[in-house]
């Protein structure tokens, strides 16, 4: 509609204009809250308002000089990771098998699969916590590990059957052809074209569980605190500027994985050949 | 001959082929079923628990045993026989000594306020098994509301091994002493306020995301790609960026001293602080940021794919551009419209964390209850219920989506 702008009459014009003056107001309501947190966490005063009353680092050096962040830290990292392996593994071996079954059931089986997704986030802590906690697995990793796996593989799932859905499926039949047991031909044809979509699948996974802290209000001890978990507490209690510096970091870490996901993607097309 | 021979050799070739598509199709199903089974383990039977929670009624039957089982035959009019009295007795001895009693009286306390008291106070006071038939006599000495019918309808209702005491209590309804469907008494009576709170703040929300969201994607959708994908970083950004770094970025910008009224009070529009945050202005300000995204990429994803086309046909047909945009256009993204509001009511009415933030008292919706009742006041049974409430209000509008969704083979741009 913008492309052209000789047929457009006036009124459509202004109308445009409109969208984008509204647009512009809306991006900044959208951004404004990363742009607001940023300058502050840099601040050489203890105070978060502006005007800043000088540069400083101290609040960052607070984080990595605070055993309590750093053991969030730690702890966000070993759940992120394990719950990112084991939601891919459990994930991708689904979505090869949801590609290829054929049944009247498998309605059914994707609607379980994902519903994790949509199920309210405190129910499934609430009812996790009411069946982990007889069996021991509140207030260490492994129930943490295994509630985030869970509330993870929807997106896994999402993903990989999307890149499957782009393969060429008489690739692996060639394969096959020239005698290649199943196994080869999913290790040396088909891994390697799905590779990008598993990867982003995984970063899925772990940005899902680094961001999470309903289940870990519930199943978390102590000394399982994740990152979100501390800041939710610091939020509570009064905001202090290391808050905001914590949140710097997480940001950077979000636009890592963002970035990262976005470069497999456009490889993803590439393989697809229909790159842009 | 010939016919016989390939007769002969197609059967074996279709059995075959049969075979080897059941091979795969097992396959399939052995591939699927780790993920199966896990989800299982960690969310299909932790639910099911939850959901059997909000009926399960064991307190009394497990520690009053001999009283239920004197009570199955009482007729609810009169006091009840010295046999019920007699087996309460005993079994106030018995829970007394196995330090149980707490865990019925606080099932009873639910039904009838105070009949925590009588029943502790009861269990401590009797020292000796009274003497058979004073059983009566001995219980109602020691707390007259033994004599009162009241007492024993608690007993008799919380007997199990199911109740719908809980679900009923989740929207405000009670039986009395006759075991007909009541209200609630006003002073208890907060669960229709909160489920209704939920569905407004989900309503309001859902309504601001469509009002900011359908511009913007608007104009991604009809802008040349290469600068749609620029602009489409600042929705990105947003969505990928940590819930607490948000919401605590919110509270930031609109508390007492934050930038907003900081500038407000430079620009001398106000004298006094507003108070922006810690009320429902904070919480749709913070929702609407946060579930803004969920409304921008599906919207995104059906105008897309709306041919200009049929704006331009409309346009040589004479339709003035406002008449051709509600004609024509409008109607296109009726499916992006609705599976967009579908999407941020669904994941609004589940918010627990951002209203916890940044609301005040009266801005907590059914999540916070669900989470107050597990961990702070130990009422499962209550917290079960209202989460099966919450559950079931998710499904039925999850069950819409996915036909929405379905029918559009899209996901709806969920993060994929």
């Amino acid at each position: 509609m913008s492309a052209n702008h000789s047929t457009q009459t006036a009124s459509q014009r202004y109308a445009w204009l409109a969208t984008v003056v509204l647009s512009s107001v809306i991006f900044v309501f959208l951004m404004a809250p990363i742009l607001a947190i940023v300058p502050l966490s840099f601040s050489s005063g203890a105070y978060l308002t502006y005007p800043l009353p000088g540069f400083s680092l101290r609040w960052y050096e607070d984080f990595l000089n605070s055993p309590r962040w750093m053991l969030s830290l730690k702890n966000s990292a070993i759940i992120g990771v394990a719950s990112a392996i084991l939601s891919m593994v459990l994930g991708t071996l689904a979505s090869l098998g949801l590609a290829q079954w054929k049944s009247k059931w498998k309605p059914l089986v994707l609607a379980l699969v994902l519903s994790p997704m949509v199920v309210p986030v405190v129910i499934t802590a609430v009812g996790v916590y009411f069946f982990f906690a007889p069996l021991g697995l509140t207030g260490n990793y492994l129930g943490l590990i295994l509630a985030h796996t869970a509330l993870a593989t929807p997106f896994v799932v999402i993903t990989v059957s999307a890149t499957l859905q782009g393969f060429d499926m008489t690739l692996a039949r060639a394969a096959a052809s020239l005698g290649a047991p199943p196994i080869m031909t999913f290790r040396r044809v088909i891994l390697p074209l799905i590779l990008p979509g598993l990867a982003s699948g995984a970063l899925f996974a772990f940005a899902t569980s680094f961001d999470e802290v309903v289940t870990v209000l519930f199943l978390a001890g102590p000394e399982q605190r994740t990152l979100p978990r501390e800041m939710f507490s610091g939020i509570r209690e009064n905001i202090s500027p290391t808050i905001t510096a914590v949140a710097v970091v997480l940001t950077v870490i979000s636009i890592g994985l963002l970035t990262m996901i976005e470069l497999l993607r456009r490889r993803n097309e590439r393989l697809k050949g229909n790159a842009p | 001959m010939t016919a016989a021979i390939v007769v002969g050799a197609e059967m074996p070739l279709k059995r075959r082929l049969r075979r080897a598509e059941r091979a795969r199709q097992l396959r399939a199903l052995g591939l699927v079923l780790p993920l199966f089974l896990f989800l299982l383990f960690t969310f299909v039977i932790p639910i099911a628990g939850m959901i059997w929670r909000s009926v399960d009624d064991w307190e009394v039957p497990q520690v009053l045993p001999h009283t239920v089982a004197a009570l199955s035959d009482w007729n609810g009019q009169d006091l009840p026989s010295e046999t019920a009295f007699a087996a309460l007795a005993g079994d106030l001895q018995a829970a007394r000594a196995a330090g149980t009693v707490a865990v019925a009286a606080k099932r009873l306390n639910y039904v009838v306020n105070g009949s925590r008291t009588v029943l502790t106070s009861t269990a401590r006071n009797l020292k000796t098994a009274p003497e058979p038939g004073t059983a009566k006599a001995t219980l109602i000495g020691l707390n007259p509301a033994w004599g009162e019918r009241a007492t024993w309808a608690a007993i008799k209702s919380a007997s199990g091994p199911v109740t719908a005491y809980y679900l009923l209590g989740a929207v405000d309804l009670t039986r009395d002493v006759n075991g007909a469907i009541v209200a609630t008494p006003e002073d208890q009576a907060i669960y229709r306020d909160v489920f209704a709170r939920t569905f407004t703040i989900g309503f309001g929300v859902t309504a601001l995301c469509l009002l900011l969201g359908f511009p913007v994607a608007y104009l991604l959708a009809n802008l040349p790609t290469a600068q749609s994908n620029m602009l489409m970083i600042f929705v990105l950004l947003p969505f990928w960026t940590s819930l607490l770094v948000r919401t605590c970025a919110w509270i930031v910008i609109l508390q007492g001293e934050g930038i907003v009224n900081g500038s407000l009070q430079w620009l001398g529009v106000i004298d006094e602080p507003l108070r922006l945050i810690y009320n429902r202005f904070g919480v749709y300000m913070a929702m609407t940021h946060v579930l803004l995204p969920f409304m921008i990429l599906p919207l995104y994803s059906v105008m897309r794919s709306i041919s200009p086309a049929y704006m331009r046909a409309a346009a040589s047909l004479g339709a003035p551009p406002a008449t051709a945009f509600l004609r024509i256009y409008l109607p296109q993204t009726i499916p992006g419209i609705g599976a967009g509001c579908l999407l941020v009511f669904i994941l609004a009415i589940g918010y627990y964390i951002t209203p916890a933030l940044v609301g005040g008292a009266g801005d907590q919706m059914i999540s916070a209850f669900i989470a107050f009742y597990t961990t702070e006041t130990v009422n499962w049974g209550l917290a079960s219920a209202l989460g099966a409430v919450l559950l079931l209000s998710t499904l039925v509008l999850a069950l819409v989506y996915g036909k929405l969704a379905l029918g559009r083979q899209t996901t709806g741009g969920l993060k994929n």
